[in-house]
């Protein structure tokens, strides 16, 4: 028997299957975009008894009650005045750290009712049941800005001392996280971990 | 003369599809390569507050999501009061312990287990008592690193 060629399937219809496939994924497809405020909650404890007594000017205190309204140090304030407010009180450098140093970088008032050192001051954020969510969110925005515009600027100065230059914090922890960084990552974190130490994030929500 | 003549001298050449399959798969893998299928079908509403300090989460860590928000018009007999939702159903403030719990317990890798994350995907209009229930239960089940998802944009908008 002569070898009859198989005949040639027709591929006319492949587009529209595809096109098909294309649809369904164009319509499934979230490109997700998942970036937020990180936070760490404190541990559930047993309750110690010996309270920690810690001097009312190393404490700022932040109240959003049920009407979404801001009392800062017990005066009211608009959300766009806390980021100032906070700086002001986290720079301020009026004593003494636990260590008895006094801090060196500090370029704030070094008013001596205000926060000791910005190792030793704690903002206190506390909001009522009635708070929404939204306010919440933009004065822990703010709080988070404040630490971050401190670290910024402390970064700038510290940073090209030891050859990392032009690099504010934010882009310097974004460095550390980059796996395409090619500069001596080891350093960085050196830099990094010390700038942290320089303005450690003190925030506390009461419950 | 007439022999030589085309008959379709006049007509335009049709245009060439032979390609078109080609490109249309080249978008197609694309698609398929960039889609998440949505892990959960949301039953509440999600408008995200916005901010702008925001971090990236991280992926290689374990990442659980809790949402709240008022349930989404589908589900208006419920009314207007923030619920929780859990996976693909509403739930209650008491079940999140079992939620992490058995969230812990799905990590493959024993080594990730202390590093998962609690993304908190909340309504901006939803009020904080429910948020603060929320962190009190995360607190007891020893979930301590969390991710208030927020949307990019100026705080000071919302």
């Amino acid at each position: 028997m002569a070898k009859r060629s198989a005949p040639e399937v027709n591929a006319g219809s492949m587009a529209d299957i595809a096109f098909l496939l294309l649809i369904f994924f164009l319509v499934t497809t979230t490109i997700p975009k998942d970036s937020g405020i990180n936070r760490k909650l404190p541990p559930m404890e047993p309750p110690n008894d010996d309270e920690v007594v810690i001097k009312q000017k190393n404490i700022f205190t932040v109240l959003i009650n049920g009407k979404d309204q801001l009392l800062v140090e017990d005066e009211l304030m608009e959300l766009k005045d806390l980021r100032k407010a906070a700086i002001e009180f986290l720079d301020n450098g009026g004593g003494t750290d636990a260590a008895g140093n006094r801090c060196d970088y500090c370029k704030g008032k070094r008013d001596a009712s205000s926060s000791d050192h910005p190792d030793k001051a704690i903002i206190s954020l506390k909001n009522e049941r009635e708070t929404s969510y939204a306010q919440y969110i933009s004065v822990q925005n703010e709080l988070v800005a404040a630490y971050n515009d401190l670290r910024n600027i402390r970064a700038l100065e510290v940073g090209p001392r030891k050859g990392f230059s032009d690099m504010d914090f934010v882009k310097m922890e974004e460095n550390y996280k980059d796996a395409k960084f090619n500069g001596n990552k080891e350093k960085l974190k050196e830099v990094i971990d010390q700038i942290r130490k320089e303005y450690p994030e003190k925030l506390s929500e009461v419950q | 003369m007439s022999k030589f003549k085309s008959k379709k001298d006049n007509a335009l050449p049709a245009v060439n599809t032979a390609s078109l399959p080609d490109i249309v798969f080249m978008l197609l893998f694309f698609f398929m390569v960039v889609t998440v299928m949505r892990e959960d079908t949301l039953m509440v509403e999600q408008r995200l507050p916005l901010a702008d300090q925001v971090e990236k989460l991280e992926k290689k860590y374990p990442i659980s999501y809790i949402y709240a928000g008022k349930p989404s018009s589908g589900y208006k007999d419920l009314g207007d009061e923030a619920r929780l939702q859990l996976n693909d159903k509403f739930a209650d403030i008491e079940d999140i312990q079992a939620f992490i719990n058995a969230e812990r317990a799905a990590i493959a890798r024993e080594e990730l287990i202390d590093f998962l994350t609690v993304s908190l995907k909340v309504d901006k209009e939803a009020n904080m008592g429910i948020v603060g229930d929320i962190k009190k239960e995360l607190r007891k089940a020893n979930a301590l690193k969390i991710n208030y998802s927020v949307g990019t944009g100026s705080a000071l908008d919302n």
